[in-house]
């Protein structure tokens, strides 16, 4: 068998990146511009002077915590206390889940690791009545309106009290109540919704929102270009996010087109705001969506983001990145971890200390620990399922004669 | 009562519920000012509004996702996909999100949607304005597929589909559009005027979903079909002695399983006639369910009427949608035993 290396004497370009297992990590050629180096222009600005932004990269904290420029949010101290909480109950919930998955407490589970600013910050700046059309990886937004964790644990356990009653894969949450949408393992299929959302609130004349959100991966799934389309032809009240995390699976961002322009420049052939953020900066997350909530709801329309961050771990529990990547290349990725971050500017800010951050660290594990324990009580998955009704309900509204047959032919 | 063909039927249809239901909204490729390329929403964006009835970019997937998310935020959007052969661009989303949003999400969100869509044979329109695609949609479980074959129908049904909480695939057999049509090609075309069926009042009133039409009564073999196919069978039968139970199922999901139950009973035959491709058709399924539930009354092996096995073909139009003689042919095979 040809090695790959004898087989590169070709025209055909197939991107491939720098680094692979038993390589050491590289990231010299990212650039990062210095954190508050790109101004921020009125929310109401004209596209076209927009256009610079998806090739920069929008940071507010600098390496030592300290907010710079003025992509500053308006959020409280309080607020972002909150946030960081949040993010450190996500941390305790992923490595409870994970190790639940392997001790066979259920199927499937995916970590948010390295991307916990981007569920929970949306869920705090944005609105109640603002509907998010998430990724798996979000979490944090349930989190961080007070979802019962409970009930996050059940979904996954499959267990009788599960909300969705059995019939989704682990973490495929739906809430409409706390503005979080039916997730699909059909990654990107509801990007559009999120804009048929919006143009629903346009339609009506009201100002809430839809954020919908993808991974970088997916942005080359026609659903993604559909949405920018109808997004931008309809001026639709939508904030389009793409999670640039880098790795679908073990594909790095190159064969997603990531070689040869950002993701947040594809809005320019779409004729609305890209911005480009540092996905692992709060305070620069918060102040873009902000901006692109003001905007959508003055009736200007979509934007898109991109948010430039790294997955940290593993795609999913069935995933081994060692695979794919060098080892130690999440150690080293510039751009630091979320949680690390917004502590240092909180604690530069007199409003949090390490006490108070390991506090918040056993609070977190408590939570998790008690209604894990709960949850465990009521089953696991293979001990304990809703009803084999719920197998048959909410295929229609009502039931036809195939239902109700099959219902009989299980002899329920 | 004033007489409509379809079009104007189907057009009252959707005039009649933006009329009265501010939920709901129209979109789809030229459904606009222009008013659609078969007319269906004529005049329907200068009567009440360039929001409530508008175009659409050229990317079926696009509208059917869009549509999914105004239906979830609690809209009743009616899509036009301009010809059932363009749908497959947004299988996806009615296969993966639109039948299966209620079910995964416990209830949380659901897909009220209408996809109008001409669909069907017989006005050479080669392989990309003449497929019958009902049965990929009547696989899915959380879809309805509706067929309508008259124009009292055809404004019932749809009204129906629109009021439906679940997301519906109304395929409007386009051949039938302006006439009956009795898959004799060769003789002068009919119109809707002076046939029963095109009497259709001004207002509201639904065809409720899933109830068959029973267009002949007969005693000797059970003929099912719909849209198109509902004439062909009518002249088919008309041109034997054979007394012939002609159903119009109107709706494959939900199906009329009692009334062809009983029809089948009754007679212990059945021919089964469609447009689309015989094999993995619909046919197949009422063959089945036929077989499983009618089988000590059957005289005869049930026959399949259909579309050969091929890609719709322009030039052989004729040889391959199903004519009279074929069913005739079914028909006599039928009864023979």
């Amino acid at each position: 068998m040809p090695s790959i290396k004898s087989r590169q004497n070709t025209g055909l370009h197939i991107p491939d990146p720098i680094c692979r297992p038993g390589d050491e990590p590289d990231f010299s050629g990212l650039i990062i511009p210095e954190a508050g180096s790109v101004p921020r222009p009125n929310f109401d600005a004209e596209e076209q002077t927009l256009r610079s932004l998806p090739y920069g990269l929008i940071r507010t904290l600098d390496d030592k915590g300290e907010a710079k420029g003025d992509w500053q949010p308006n959020a409280s101290l309080e607020s972002l206390i909150i946030a960081l909480k949040t993010m450190l109950l996500n941390r305790a919930f992923d490595a409870a889940m994970f190790a639940a998955q392997r001790q066979g407490k259920t199927s499937f589970f995916m970590k948010t690791s390295g991307e916990e600013a981007l569920g929970a910050v949306p869920s705090l700046a944005l609105r109640k009545d603002d509907m998010c059309f998430p990724t798996y990886r979000m979490v944090g937004w349930l989190l961080a309106r007070g979802y019962p964790i409970i009930d996050l644990i059940n979904q996954i356990y499959n267990n009788a009290e599960d909300p969705l009653k059995g019939r989704q894969l682990p973490i495929l949450y739906s809430a409409r109540e706390y503005g979080f949408y039916s997730l699909s393992g059909n990654v990107g299929s509801r990007i559009g919704h999120g804009v048929g959302w919006a143009m629903a609130k346009a339609y009506r004349g009201l100002d809430s929102l839809a954020m919908a959100v993808i991974g970088e991966g997916t942005t080359a799934e026609g659903d993604y270009h559909e949405a920018l389309t109808f997004a931008s032809v309809y001026k639709a009240p939508v904030i389009l996010c793409v999670t640039n995390n880098q790795w679908a699976i073990s594909t790095f961002s190159g064969i997603a087109g990531a070689e040869e322009t950002t993701f947040a420049a594809q809005a320019l052939g779409y004729g609305i705001p890209g911005l480009r953020v540092d996905g692992n900066d709060t305070l620069a997350v918060w102040s873009v969506l902000e901006w692109a909530a003001k905007r959508a709801r003055a009736g200007l329309g979509a934007t898109l983001i991109e948010f430039f961050t790294y997955r940290a771990e593993g795609h999913s529990t069935s995933d081994d990145p060692t695979k794919y990547r060098p080892k130690d290349e999440p150690t080293i990725w510039p751009l630091g971890d979320p949680v690390n971050r917004l502590k240092q500017y909180l604690t530069n800010q007199s409003a949090w200390d390490e006490k108070r951050h390991q506090e918040a660290i056993s609070q977190a594990k408590l939570k998790v620990k008690k209604a894990a324990k709960a949850a465990e009580d009521i089953g696991i998955l293979g001990t304990s399922k809703s009803d084999i009704e719920e197998m048959f309900k909410h295929v229609f509204e009502e039931p036809d004669w195939r239902i109700k047959e099959q219902v009989k032919e299980v002899g329920i | 009562m004033p007489s409509m063909n379809m079009i104007q039927a189907l057009n009252s249809a959707l005039d009649v519920m933006l009329e009265r239901d501010p939920d709901v909204l129209i979109f789809g490729e030229d459904v606009g000012y222009f008013g659609g390329v078969f007319r269906v929403t004529d005049k329907l964006q200068q009567k009440h509004g360039l929001h409530r009835c508008f175009d659409a970019p050229i990317s079926e997937g696009g509208i059917v996702s869009t549509a999914i998310g105004m239906g979830a935020e609690g809209l009743r959007p009616v899509v036009e996909i301009q010809f059932a052969d363009y749908i497959l661009p947004a299988y996806d989303q009615l296969v993966s999100e639109a039948a299966r949003l209620r079910y995964r999400s416990g209830g949380d969100f659901t897909a009220p949607i209408t996809v109008r869509s001409p669909y069907g044979g017989g006005i050479y329109g080669g392989q990309t304005h003449s497929q019958s695609p009902e049965a990929i949609f009547a696989h899915i479980t959380g879809l309805k597929t509706v067929i309508p074959a008259t124009p009292y129908d055809a404004k019932g049904l749809l009204i129906s589909a629109i009021e439906c909480n679940d997301p519906v695939i109304f395929l409007e057999p386009k051949r039938i559009y302006n006439g009956p049509f009795d898959g004799h090609h060769d003789r002068p075309l009919k119109s809707w005027k002076e046939h029963p069926q095109a009497d259709v009042p001004e207002g509201h009133y639904i065809v409720p979903l899933g109830k068959s039409r029973v267009v002949r009564e007969g005693s000797d073999v059970t003929v099912l079909a719909y849209g198109t196919m509902v004439y062909v069978a009518e002249a088919a039968i008309s041109e034997t002695s054979i007394d012939a139970e002609l159903i119009d199922l109107r709706s494959i999901v939900p199906l009329d399983i009692d009334a062809i139950v009983t029809s089948v009973k009754k007679t212990g035959r059945c021919v089964i006639v469609h447009e689309a491709s015989k094999f993995g058709g619909f046919g197949g399924e009422l063959t089945a369910l036929i077989e499983e539930r009618c089988f000590y009354y059957l005289e005869a092996p049930t026959q399949r009427v259909a579309g050969w096995d091929t890609p719709y073909p322009h030039a052989f139009e004729w040889d391959y949608f199903p004519k009279p003689s074929r069913i005739v042919d079914a028909l006599e095979k039928a009864i023979r035993v």
